[in-house]
């Protein structure tokens, strides 16, 4: 999904990819789900299996598509857990239970998210502040706010915005279902618009972007933005499926949740290759992963350490098929991977900086 | 994210020789000053705070928390200086305590074989996360994420939720005792001596020719690659320092404490803190180990002071965040500042599609 | 090296500015000096009425078997629950929502669960038993507990919160599907279920440890709270509690801090109240780390102060050995028997009390040999009054956990 159509590299026939790659995993961990749980005599696609599945899925695919917004600038942001922490507070107490007040809970919250999200993108590019630090930094901030002004539960929703949480169609939620609305809208953000193909150029090498005329923070700053907006919209989501704010949401790990899910989902984590849909299969697959062992029985325990096995095998196996050609490593942004290898084999990434990159040799 | 300098400060032959010197000598000149002066100013405001604080003991006590945040600081400073990350020595910290409380079960003659055990175990765990990043090409960030889920979980589990057994007593000498009846200090805690030790060799380590290699290849891998180094190894043996010295801190923290479901938690955050707070630059290449262990020291004593100002617990994570933001920003300002004179110094590397393209 | 002085100015003045933030809010910040002002409970937390119940409950006579408090009752109003009658109990699902097993406390009470679902699956009086587990994670149970609704299988759903206000929505959507609702442990703000098992309650947990402190501390005697993290209703109401106790004494309250349960933590954290002055009495929120605090004491080599624990072993074992002045107070860890028990009383058409208010007795100097010896076999982190030992996996399943 992630190819830019207009701008296809001269290279060989596209292979699958990292994103089709992602979405047959999904398909076979669905059919090993399936059977596992048969075995058992159950079987996975109840209609309580599949909502348990698509709400799982929904509050972790607003931080995930956020997340991969941010990392496709070759940034990252470790602050949403508790920005959505304090968003599901700011909404709930703006709120105070009165239904003629829920487009100001929700602007409220938003409006707040996204100016977290400015102030992180400012740091990670007008400080020049590693975006690891920035926004463990912004999410310390937040968290000693929250702790020191909101012990325990605030505020509280209305019974018609508890309906985001809690109503559904079919089998389908409606969170679910304004999730993947945020999803389709961020591929065509991606796809579409000048600023998304500015992201991809600016994670895939800020210089060249800035050679080919990007303002390198712009994209990024956006980036951060738009991810601290999703991360208030999950925490509206919180909001609503809780009833009341509840500050203390930031201690269930939701920020490496959703790097998983974006690393998962094939988006290279040095930026500039990837994409909302593969994304969109590593929330699915986790979603699945959690479901099935919920069916199952599985120890809360042991679910930890099959999650942990999983995405290493899964960035691993993403790493060969990708780069057996390009022996070569970076340095940073975090970790082993292999830079891009530019040209021919970009199997995913969009081809928008490839051509300045060989203009600028 | 970073704006890059112009390109006309880049000299594209850079060679790779001059990376470790001019990151020492970069220390030298700032990075290791500016965090003992910060060290110096937060310790001249705990003694007006609290004036008996450098009255041998109060010292000593501080002296005996802060010893595995030291160790910590070193191991994760080894990883990070070769451009990784590592995300899972707190909860390997949590899977080591348990473990030798429920090995030992308050045996005294366990002890020694346990410790031993423990160690092993700190190896494996620091080759898997070596090898995984290195040879599986998994970024750091998610191999030590995934192994620390997988410890956290797979102890647990074996525990059934609660650490079950006891330390023995020996086990606990070196984190909670001491060389007693010392004249002004009281008791030299044997956690400070063994950071001391750990802090010497690791200088002396980085100022041998492997310490020098792991500095190259964190600065520019490529270039490291292309003048002889096995990259692999160097960063497989960073990661493996960080678990064995993880495993130290680990009989150091145990010891001083003993065993709680919580303990380690949370570890790996304050350790990177340390590092950065040192003015060691996430990405590699740049920063002292002494930088890093007077970072330590420093995330220490500001918690201390914290604690001395009555400033409510609930707010020093803010403090923190503010602080470790501050300090990398100024870090990064003064990198940009030097940038005409060290032209690789930038977390985007242009360069290295443009290599990767040369070698094929 | 302009730059990094205007740094630390800065940074200087904010941590003033912040610390200058705090003291506005009166409630909010520790009380160096103590005073009267840190022991005014907040009022968010503390409701008066709740507490003179809850400390009244304590001197009330339980009805039920004399040596099974997990079936006793204080003041009980008898449901009828002949609508939820099964036809035959064991064939019935009893499905539970747990919130998580993350701490000794709950990994002890949910031995003890399994276990009394292991005797009554072999009475026949329930069928199935259905666990899932959320790792604390609010959201998560919510999920769960959907997920118990929608597939329709469950004669009974158990339910131990995580969090009370933000369960609330997800109790009531489990109570509206037919099915019997038992919920325990921590509460929630709706009364749609059957019933609701817990012991006495938080405020009856601070009072006993406060009133332990003031009874045993001369006037003007120090006391240094340690509390595990804010925001926990079960836990402010401990603290609350204490802090009402306190305000009626001569004890000078040095502060309170939190520790997270955190052994090294609170080592450090008494180690260092101690540099700065004597510490006469510690007050403790739940036992975790008790030890800790004691041994900070003895390695400043300062007399070990009054204490008030929780009935955890490894600070009864202490107790007993340094021979401390010392309170126990506890937090029913038998309470995870009572909602097996309830949800097969159910299936029978039993009646249960709507709030059903287990015993919640301290461990008090005098008992404490008769507990350790009962517990002799047990590990450290496991809870003297567990109340397991007449179920069939007595002893291994605790000592082998």
């Amino acid at each position: 999904m992630t190819r830019l159509p207009s701008l296809l590299p001269r290279g060989p026939v596209p292979r699958p990819g990292t994103t089709g790659l992602v979405y047959l995993a999904l398909a076979v961990l669905l059919a090993l789900g399936a059977a596992l749980v048969a075995a058992r005599g159950g079987s996975l696609f109840t209609t309580a299996t599949t909502v348990d599945l698509f709400t799982r899925s929904s509050l972790l695919g607003f931080l995930a598509i956020g997340q991969t917004l941010v990392i496709l600038c070759r940034s990252l942001d470790l602050s949403v857990g508790y920005v959505a922490a304090l968003s599901t507070v700011v909404a709930a107490t703006t709120m105070a239970g009165d239904p003629s007040r829920i487009l100001l809970g929700v602007g409220a919250a938003l409006g707040l998210a996204g100016l977290i999200g400015l102030v992180n993108g400012l740091v990670v590019t007008g400080l020049r502040v590693n975006p690891f630090i920035a926004t463990l930094g912004t999410g310390l901030v937040i968290k000693g706010y929250l702790d020191t002004n909101f012990q325990g539960p605030a505020g509280s929703v209305p019974a018609a915005f508890q309906a985001l949480g809690y109503t559904r169609i079919g089998v389908l939620p409606v969170s679910t279902l304004v999730m993947l609305g945020a999803a389709v809208a961020a591929v065509v953000f991606l796809r579409r618009t000048r600023m998304g193909y500015h992201m991809y150029a600016v994670g895939g090498d800020a210089e060249v972007a800035r050679l080919s005329g990007i303002r390198a923070g712009v994209p990024t700053v956006t980036a951060h933005v738009l991810c601290s907006v999703a991360a208030g919209t999950a925490g509206l989501l919180l909001a609503a499926r809780f009833g009341t704010g509840s500050a203390t949401v930031y201690g269930n790990g939701y920020e490496l949740e959703a790097i998983a899910a974006v690393v998962l989902g094939g988006t290279y984590l040095l930026g500039g290759r990837g994409g909302v849909a593969g994304t969109l299969a590593g929330v699915f697959i986790l979603a699945t992963l959690d479901t099935v062992f919920n069916v199952l029985g599985v120890d809360p325990f042991v679910k930890d350490v099959l999650r942990g096995v999983i995405v290493i095998a899964a960035v691993a196996v993403y790493a060969r098929g990708q780069h057996s050609r390009a022996a070569v490593r970076v340095r940073f942004p975090p970790g082993g991977a292999p830079p891009p290898a530019p040209g021919p084999d970009s199997g995913t990434g969009p081809a928008a900086p490839a051509q300045p990159l060989g203009g600028s040799r | 994210m970073t704006p890059t300098p112009s390109p006309g400060t880049r000299a594209p032959q850079d060679p790779p020789a001059r990376s470790p010197w001019s990151a020492l000598a970069a220390a030298g000149r700032g990075g290791t000053a500016t965090v003992a002066l910060l060290l110096a100013l937060v310790f001249v405001v705990i003694a007006t705070q609290n004036p008996s604080f450098f009255e041998g003991p109060p010292l000593m006590a501080f002296a005996k928390k802060a010893a595995p945040l030291v160790i910590l600081a070193i191991g994760q400073y080894l990883v990070i200086v070769s451009g990784e990350f590592d995300l899972s020595v707190g909860s390997l910290v949590g899977a080591q305590v348990v473990v030798a409380a429920r090995l030992i079960d308050g045996e005294e003659s366990n002890t020694l074989p346990v410790i031993g055990l423990m160690l092993a175990f700190g190896l494996v765990v620091g080759l898997v996360n070596g090898l995984v990043t290195t040879l599986l090409r998994v970024p750091s960030i998610i191999t030590t994420l995934g192994t620390m889920l997988i410890l956290f979980g797979a102890v647990r589990y074996w525990t059934g939720g609660a650490p079950t057994g006891a330390l023995s007593e020996s086990f606990r000498v070196p984190g909670r005792g001491g060389i007693e009846g010392v004249p002004l200090l009281g008791q030299i805690p044997w956690a400070l001596v063994v950071a001391l030790v750990l802090a010497v060799a690791a200088v002396l380590l980085m100022r041998s020719p492997w310490g020098r290699t792991l500095v190259a290849t964190g600065d520019n891998d490529l270039a490291a690659a292309f003048s002889g180094v096995r990259v692999w190894r160097v960063r497989t043996l960073a990661f493996v320092g960080s678990s064995l010295l993880a495993t130290v801190a680990a009989v150091l923290i145990g010891g001083f404490a003993g065993v709680t479901a919580q303990v380690g938690e949370g570890l790996e955050f304050t350790a990177i803190t340390a590092v950065v707070l040192g003015g060691v630059v996430l990405g590699g290449g740049r920063g002292t180990v002494l930088a890093a262990v007077l970072g330590a020291l420093t995330v220490e004593a500001l918690f201390t002071l914290f604690n001395q100002l009555y400033l409510p617990s609930t707010i020093q994570p803010s403090v923190q965040g503010l602080i470790i933001i501050a300090a990398v920003a100024y870090a990064a300002r003064r990198g940009g500042l030097r940038l005409p004179e060290r032209p690789r110094r930038r977390p985007d590397h242009p360069a290295e599609p443009e290599l990767g393209t040369s070698r094929r | 090296m302009r730059v990094p002085r205007v740094l630390f100015a800065g940074a200087a003045g904010l941590t003033l500015m912040l610390t200058a933030c705090t003291t506005d809010a009166p409630d909010d910040s520790p009380e160096g000096g103590g005073g009267a002002a840190g022991l005014t409970p907040d009022a968010e937390w503390f409701d008066r009425e709740e507490f003179e119940a809850q400390l009244a409950q304590r001197e009330a006579t339980p009805e039920g078997p004399e040596d099974e408090p997990w079936m006793q009752a204080i003041n009980p109003e008898w449901t009828d629950t002949s609508a939820f009658v099964h036809d035959s109990p064991g064939d019935a699902t009893v499905c539970f929502s747990n919130a998580s097993v993350s701490n000794p406390w709950r990994v002890t009470g949910f031995i003890t669960m399994e276990q009394q679902v292991e005797a009554l699956q072999e009475e026949g009086r329930i069928g199935e038993f259905r666990v899932s587990d959320a790792a604390d994670d609010d959201n998560q149970q919510i999920s769960d507990i959907q997920a118990f609704v929608d597939s329709g299988d469950c004669d009974a759903i158990i339910i131990s919160p995580s969090t009370t206000a933000t369960l609330t929505p997800a109790v009531e959507t489990a109570c509206e599907s037919g099915v019997p609702v038992i919920v325990f442990d921590r509460g929630v703000n709706t009364d749609c279920m059957v019933t609701f098992i817990h012991p006495i309650g938080g405020y009856a947990f601070g009072a006993d440890a406060a009133e332990f402190l003031v009874e045993e501390l001369e006037p003007g005697s120090t006391v240094l709270a340690l509390r595990i993290l804010p925001g926990v209703d079960v836990l402010e109401h401990r603290w609350a509690a204490a802090q009402e106790v306190f305000g009626d004494s001569e004890l000078e309250v040095l502060g309170y801090e939190f520790t997270e349960g955190d052994g090294a933590r609170i080592k450090d954290l008494v180690s260092q109240h101690l540099q700065r002055g004597e510490v006469d009495g510690v007050w403790m929120d739940a036992g975790d780390g008790a030890v800790a605090a004691l041994e900070a004491f003895e390695d400043a080599g300062q007399p070990y102060p009054v204490i008030s624990g929780e009935d955890e072993l490894s600070f009864m074992r202490m107790w007993k050995e340094e021979g401390l002045t010392a309170v126990a107070p506890v937090y029913s860890n038998f309470q995870w028997r009572t909602p097996v028990l309830a949800a097969g009383m159910i299936l029978a058409g039993e009646e249960v009390p709507a709030e059903w208010v287990l015993p919640q007795e301290p461990v008090r100097e005098d008992e404490l040999d008769e507990y350790l010896e009962r517990n002799a076999d047990m590990p450290a982190l496991h809870y003297a009054k567990f109340g397991g030992e007449d179920l069939p996996g007595y002893p291994e399943a605790w000592t082998e956990r």
